[in-house]
Parts: C-alpha cells; structure tokens; sequence
C-alpha cells in the first residue's frame, strides 16, 4: 500500500472553500449582524438614563465594538456551531463537512472559538470542538448553481432556557393560538435573565418534538425586521414581544423594558394526536452569518 | 450612581456595606470557577489556591497560549444556577466573599449570603470583551484535567465591573423581577 504523500487534512486546509469557512467562523464569532445591531442599539432608547437596564444595554454595545475592532469572540461561549447548507445537486457534501470541520479546528487553535466540545460520559472536552455532533450539520439540496452556507452558534445559557409545550396545558390553554401564546410568555418568564436577553425567540408550532425544536431554530435564520409573510403569525409575533416588553423582566433580568429584541414563529404540520410548542431561545450575542460560495469554494457574497 | 470600588481580597464589613443595586469595580486577584471545580470541592477535595476573602467568577474564559504565557482572549460570565446546589457549603468552607456570574442564584444561596457575609454579582452575559478588558495578567491556572473552560484561572483584574443583584441582607432583584413578571404575564393571559 502507498502511503498518499499529502495527508488529507493538509489538502483539504489548502482548500479555497476552507478558507471561505475560517472566515464565515471569525466573522460569525466576532462581528455582530447588523439587524441585530440596529435592534439592540433602538432598545436602549426605551429604557431609563442611569437604570441596571441602561447600563447592560451601553456594556453589550461596547462589546459589540470592542469584539469588531479587535477581530476576537463576541462572548466567550462558541456554544453550539451549527451549519445550515443549501448545495446544488450532486455537490459532494461529505467534503464540505470535512472542510467545514478542520476549519472549525483551526478557528478553535486561533482562538475564535473556545473549546467546546464535551464527551458526555467522561467528561473530556476534545479540545477542538470536534467529535459526535460537533459541529452540526443541516443539509438540503436546491436547484440553483451555487452553495449557501450559514451558521449559527448558539451559546449554552440560552439553549438551556429553550422549552416545549404539549397543548392542551393545565394552566396555559387549548389547541389554539391563545394557547400557542401563553405557553411562549411562559417559555420567557421561566426564562428570566439566564438567557441572557433582550432575547430572540424561535418558535415552531407543530412538528413533533424533534423536528419541532428543529424548525424552532430555523427561525432564528430570518432576518429580526423582516415581518412573517403569514398575516395571523406575523401579529402573533408582535404580540409577544409586545407582551414580554411590558413583562418587566428587562435585558439580563435586571428590570426593565426590553425582555425580547424579536420573535419569529414559523408552522409545520403535526399529527391529530400532538399540538407542540417548540419556544428556541437566543441570547443577544445572536451570532449567525452566511456566505455563497461558487464552485470553487470562492466567496461571491456575505449574508445577513 | 457611583461605582464603588473593592480590592481582593476584600473583607466582611466592606461586603456587608453593598446593597442590591450597587455597582462595584473589582481590582486584585479573581480565580475562575464553574461546574467542575464546584463540583470537585463538594467531594471533597481541597481547593489549590486560598479562597479566603476572594471572589470566584463563574467563567469559562476562552485562553490561548502564546509563546509560554496565557492570554485571555474572551472571559464573559457564565450562567450561575448551575452552582446552586454548591455555592452555600464553598461560601462556609472557604470563606469566599462573593461570586460573579450572571442569572441570578437560588435561596440556598441567598441564605448563605446573609449567614458567611457574601454577596453575589452580576456580570453582563455575553460581554466577553469588555470583561476581558479588565483582566489584566492570567497568572496562573490549576486544575486544566477538567478542560480550559472547566479549570482554575487565576487572573488578575483592574476595575472589573458588576453589580450587586444579592446582597448580604437578604434582598435579590432576581427574585423581585421573577415575582413581579410572574404576575404581569399572568395579567395579560390570553
């Protein structure tokens, strides 16, 4: 047997699209996205001169230029790196994913990433954010030339606030919207500051309990102006954030008038038998970008 | 509202002075702790370094070794109701005088506040550089078989900045804010 002279990793970090990749993952850690910028900086305006709220919205808003400037992490928990790809048909997806994870080895070596990545048996962080479902990965095939590529790292603290409703609930309604809208103010007020808020919510209705949590996330992928294309979800997302601001709850918990920044809520279809809420909480420091890149793993355009 | 100013290893009057609601600008030694460490101390094992009077951030900083020096490279606070079930027995064993971290913690540590002369400090989530800002030197680290994020940082802070959320009196603007919005959200009930 041959040993093959170039290792595979040193082909794949030579590669133009692990460079697109590296870059999609410092951009992504370091630079907030500017309809997020433009929430976060809007908010401040409704709190109190001088209040803890006032405070934690003017040290957030110097972090987000402090991170930009000095190309380093937003926060400091990479938390979960997830990859959603749109690829042409007949696009070798198993290579991506082995360039998208060595670039994810060399982000973590350079410290735009932190060690992240735990076994949950014994505990051993893999010191390179590598190893079962790490970094994760959502495929899906569309029929245009290019691949579309964004990420998202969603920190622990708030996917620790993330929750799931079986309506009906005891306390909180039916099978019907103003059930839906119960259980997602329940989700914010269990979830007080820990989220880190002003919070972001993804919400999918539907689904079963897998799928449901997925769409939740998906989501978050939509731009926070932009208003649902479904009249009766885009209310009940105005609802919601409307009704959490006057909560009181307040970026970090500390009191205030800004509780959530956004919510998006998307619909999937579920079975006669299940009614689930699926609630994805993100913290403020809503790190997602995303790239096209052409064949050659060249750069055409930024995301977001 | 005027930022006070604390060095560590600080004392017990000092702590018993801060209300809810103060802000603080720490300067001197803050050790890292999280999970793990908390953990580790409730089994049982001595911890490394002298806690006395010191203040335990709960942090899982992001650390790069250049050349044979660390550097911090991102240090905001993580989230806090982890050590719950800890936090009271290391504030009587080690007579630390508070902990940083973010979210608020339970009544077990309240209470232990109020009895060992502690307080608990906020820290803004997320903000991870301009936390990182005030870390001046990491001096040291112990306990790296538990992970970079999981060890024993030993940096060295000027006018690191936080606020007072549990204070040594008994007050806790998170149980406030918690009973207060609980009530809201019930009002406007669909």
């Amino acid at each position: 047997m041959t040993a093959n002279p170039v290792p595979a990793e040193t082909h794949v970090a030579r590669s133009a699209a692990f460079e697109s990749m590296l870059e999609l993952i410092r951009r992504t850690s370091t630079i907030l996205p500017d309809d997020v910028v433009r929430a976060i900086g809007t908010s401040r305006k409704s709190e109190e001169p001088g209040s803890n709220a006032d405070v934690a919205l003017d040290v957030i808003g110097c972090n987000i230029l402090l991170a930009k400037d000095n190309s380093l992490p937003l926060c400091q928990d990479t938390g979960t790196i997830l990859f959603y790809v749109h690829a042409p048909v007949g696009y070798d997806q198993i290579e991506l994913e082995e360039t998208a994870t060595e670039a994810v080895r060399e982000a973590t070596r350079r410290g735009f990433l932190r060690q992240n990545s735990v076994d949950s048996i014994t505990g051993k962080n893999s010191g390179d954010n590598t190893g079962p479902g790490s970094p994760v990965f959502h495929f899906h095939q569309w029929r245009r030339p290019h691949v579309q590529v964004k990420l998202m790292l969603k920190g622990g603290g708030c996917e620790n606030m993330n929750a799931q409703y079986s309506l009906p609930h005891p306390d909180l309604g039916g099978r019907d919207l103003n059930g839906v809208e119960n259980a997602i103010l329940d989700a914010v007020v269990q979830a007080q500051g820990q989220g880190c808020g002003p919070g972001i919510l993804g919400v999918c209705i539907g689904g079963d309990r897998g799928t449901g949590y997925m769409h939740a996330k998906e989501q978050l992928l939509r731009e926070l102006d932009a208003p649902n294309a479904d009249p009766v979800l885009d209310q009940l997302e105005r609802t919601i954030v409307e009704k959490a601001n006057r909560s009181g709850i307040g970026p970090m918990g500390f009191g205030g008038r800004t509780t959530l920044l956004a919510c998006k809520i998307g619909a999937i279809n579920r079975l006669p038998a299940s009614y689930f809420v699926s609630v994805a909480y993100m913290c403020w420091a809503y790190r997602r970008r995303g790239m096209v890149m052409d064949a050659s793993g060249n750069v055409q355009e930024w995301l977001y | 509202m005027a930022t006070i100013e604390i060095t560590t290893p600080v004392d017990e009057a000092t702590i018993r002075s801060l209300k809810v609601g103060d802000t603080v600008a720490i300067t001197g030694r803050l050790y890292t702790g999280r999970d793990a460490v908390h953990h580790r101390l409730h089994e049982g094992v001595a911890s490394p370094v002298d806690l006395a009077g010191q203040i335990i951030y709960h942090c899982g900083p992001v650390m790069v070794k250049e050349g044979d020096k660390w550097v911090c490279k991102a240090a905001g606070p993580t989230t806090s109701s982890r050590e719950e079930p800890y936090q009271w027995e290391v504030m009587r064993d080690y007579g630390i005088r508070g902990v940083i971290g973010k979210g608020g913690m339970g009544p077990k540590t309240l209470a232990a506040c109020k009895e060992y002369g502690a307080v608990y400090l906020h820290a803004i989530g997320g903000a991870a550089q301009v936390c990182a800002q005030a870390i001046k030197r990491v001096d040291g680290v112990d306990w790296m078989d538990l992970g970079s994020p999981e060890a024993i940082w030993h940096l060295w802070v000027e006018g690191f900045t936080a606020i007072v959320t549990m204070d040594s009196h008994g007050n806790s603007l998170h149980q406030r804010v918690l009973e207060d919005s609980k009530a809201k959200i019930a009002a406007m009930r669909a």
